[in-house]
């Protein structure tokens, strides 16, 4: 299976929170995906990339992402996704979760 | 007596019938027994070109060793049948139309064959009478399509014809009603024919011949769902569920419809449901096949009633286990019942939930896609306003108090809702997004010649819709364009959902038309399987103190 890479450079519509460390949520199975989230001197922007099975949804990752740091102003973070298959539902909840983990 | 008139004139079908069962007399061994052998011949006896014509099957238990026999028959003698029955999911259902003895189809759901069915309507190898709810398809059972000949099936005979079909008994009644008391001949498939039946479902006198099935009848654990596949974000949604719609509107009676969501329900009631203070408030009656997943909310006293269409494979013993809370006849077992708990999915319950793959920008929902003519069972039953619903609940009244057109259409008097409830993520499989400009059915209705796209779910009977995004209160929008707009406001990044406003639905959830898992103080982070009480179906089986017994695909242990 062909992997598609995705790559995003980003920032929040207002900056508010970075990451005291490192973290990793998730699993690449079967619908779902895993997040490694690394704090990075971005200077406040966001890198994003996206490893997937899946074409033709690049709008539509961008939107997400892009929701996901409104919502919570993250900055400075590098943000590395293998997905297998997620849904946007699926990616935009184990965002929060990985962001409320590594806080 | 007053049938003391005996003109002919009068009594053509009884003469005919009279007649049939004079041609399948030799075929009689004992009683009302024929050899599973003979059943073709039986078959050409009693039936006629062009006759009315039920094979039994729903999408649980079907007559399939019969509909094989049918297949069999002498088509110069027997062709053009006019087929009605509740659904055609098995290959030999189809294969009567590809090898001409039936012509004409009337049913509810598709299932597995809505591809062929789809396929035959379009090259004229079908006729398609129409698409029907269940209850609707049983009510012109005692109309318009009375059945001439119906082929049944139970789980046990005697040779007076007394059947028990227990568990299972599903459509039985409906169709041996409908057909017997119209002078029909009924014939039944069962797996054993015994001395002493266990209890009589069926009486004798309403069947004319039994046969042996040289294997026992198929059967499809349609309701069962590993709790190992419940997914976080099904999770969201079922927190969304219990604290906007079940908890808002304290909703005790209900269908849950088919699918992982409402799985998801059942599993984080004895968790998060008990954490919001349902238990004893919500679910307590419900119209539901024995779901494995209710195990654990049974087991921790949520429920007080549950009737059954149909049953499931494994929750035999369990069922007959928990007699207080399931119908159960005197010998023990569950004795299911389509038709009543279509019933009472109609008129009594306050509440039914469900997906679907599609909802168009009105609030119209289908799970028809192009080239599948899958019909939809029960939904359209149960997820729709009972117009003829006298007795009020709270759930029913407040959904209908909040009905800004109430006025408008009948003045001062108060009147309630039925609560239909849609959970979907925004995208499906496969990323399809579920909120489209037109539903696939429109593309289904012309390549199949159908008079109407066939929606599962009208929009003026859709209540709730609910996504990752929050939860449309649709019964609280005055007019299209406000439901419009609320279901934009929740349809995620689907073409539909990048349309809303952000003003727009500011207001929207300034009003309570709209919340968002934010709003509702549902917190996503606590989404997870940690909130199941069952995480797997070895779970579900200690849950049950080993009295569920899951069919061998689901051993996964």
């Amino acid at each position: 299976m062909a992997l598609h890479t995705l790559e995003l450079d980003l920032a929040a519509s207002a900056a508010k929170v970075t990451l005291p460390a490192p973290s990793h949520t998730g699993v690449t199975g079967s619908s779902d995906l895993e997040i490694m989230l690394t704090p990075a001197p971005l200077s406040g922007r966001v890198t994003v990339k996206i490893v997937t099975p899946v074409t033709g949804f690049d709008p539509l990752w961008a939107r997400v992402m892009q929701k996901f740091l409104d919502e919570t102003g993250l900055y400075d973070t590098a943000i590395e996704i293998n997905d297998n298959n997620a849904t946007p539902a699926v990616v935009l909840l184990r965002l929060q979760q990985a962001l409320a983990a590594a806080l | 007596m007053t049938n003391d008139d005996k003109r002919n004139s009068w009594r053509k079908r009884a003469a005919d019938t009279a007649a049939r069962k004079e041609a399948a007399a030799p075929l009689f061994v004992k009683g009302k027994e024929v050899l599973a052998k003979d059943t073709v011949a039986l078959l050409e006896a009693v039936i006629r070109p062009f006759d009315i014509v039920n094979i039994e099957g729903n999408n649980q238990k079907q007559a399939d060793f019969l509909a094989d026999c049918l297949n069999k028959v002498d088509r110069g003698k027997i062709h053009d049948l006019h087929m009605v029955q509740s659904a055609v999911p098995l290959p030999a259902h189809l294969d009567l139309f590809e090898n001409g003895i039936a012509k004409k189809l009337d049913f509810a759901f598709g299932g597995p064959q809505a591809g062929r069915v789809a396929k035959f309507i379009e090259n004229g190898k079908i006729e398609l009478g129409a698409i029907h709810t269940y209850l609707e398809l049983f009510g012109r059972y005692f109309l318009d399509l009375t059945p001439r000949v119906s082929l049944v099936c139970a789980y046990k005979a005697d040779r007076k014809g007394n059947l028990y079909t227990g568990f299972n008994t599903e459509d039985t009644p409906a169709i041996v009603e409908a057909t017997k008391f119209r002078e029909g001949i009924v014939i039944a498939q069962v797996n054993e024919i015994v001395d002493e039946l266990p209890r009589v479902d069926i009486p004798g006198d309403w069947v004319d011949a039994v046969i042996q099935s040289p294997k026992p009848f198929f059967i499809e654990p349609l309701f069962t769902r590993d709790p190992a596949l419940v997914t976080d974000s099904q999770i969201l949604l079922a927190m969304l569920c219990l604290k906007g719609i079940y908890a808002e509107y304290g909703v005790t009676s209900m269908n849950h419809g088919i699918g992982f969501l409402t799985s998801a329900i059942e599993l984080i009631l004895p968790t998060y449901g008990l954490e919001l203070g349902l238990k004893g408030k919500c679910c307590t009656h419900m119209i539901l096949n024995p779901h494995p997943t209710m195990i654990p909310a049974i087991e921790e006293g949520w429920v007080d009633t549950i009737h059954c269409f149909g049953g499931e494979l494994g929750m035999e013993d369990y069922v007959a286990s928990r007699p207080d809370i399931f119908f159960v006849g005197p010998d023990g077992s569950l004795r299911s019942n389509r038709a009543f708990a279509q019933t009472a999915g109609h008129y009594a319950i306050d509440m039914f939930i469900g997906g679907t793959l599609q909802i168009d920008k009105y609030g119209n929902s289908s799970t028809a896609t192009a080239g599948r003519v899958a019909g939809f069972g029960g939904a359209p039953n149960m997820g729709c306003d009972a117009k003829g619903r006298r007795h009020p609940t709270d759930a029913w009244l407040k959904c209908g108090q909040e009905l800004p057109s109430l006025e408008r259409d009948i003045g001062n008097i108060p009147r309630g809702k039925r609560l239909v409830v849609q959970g979907v993520e925004t995208f499906g499989e496969g990323r399809k997004p579920v909120f489209v400009e037109e539903l696939d059915a429109w593309k289904l209705a012309k390549s199949a010649n159908l008079p109407i796209p066939p929606v599962m779910i009208y929009g003026d009977d859709l209540t709730h819709i609910v996504t990752e995004d929050g939860i449309a209160y649709l019964n609280r929008c005055k007019d299209m364009e406000a439901r419009m707009a609320a279901i934009r406001a929740v349809a995620g990044f689907t073409e539909i959902g990048l349309a809303a406003k952000p003003e727009e639905t500011r207001a929207l959830r300034e009003a309570g038309i709209v919340k968002t898992p934010a709003d509702l103080g549902v917190d996503p982070n606590r989404a997870t399987r940690d909130l199941l009480a069952a995480k797997s179906m070895r779970d579900l089986v200690t849950w049950s103190g080993g009295l569920y017994n899951p069919p061998a695909r689901f051993r996964n242990w």
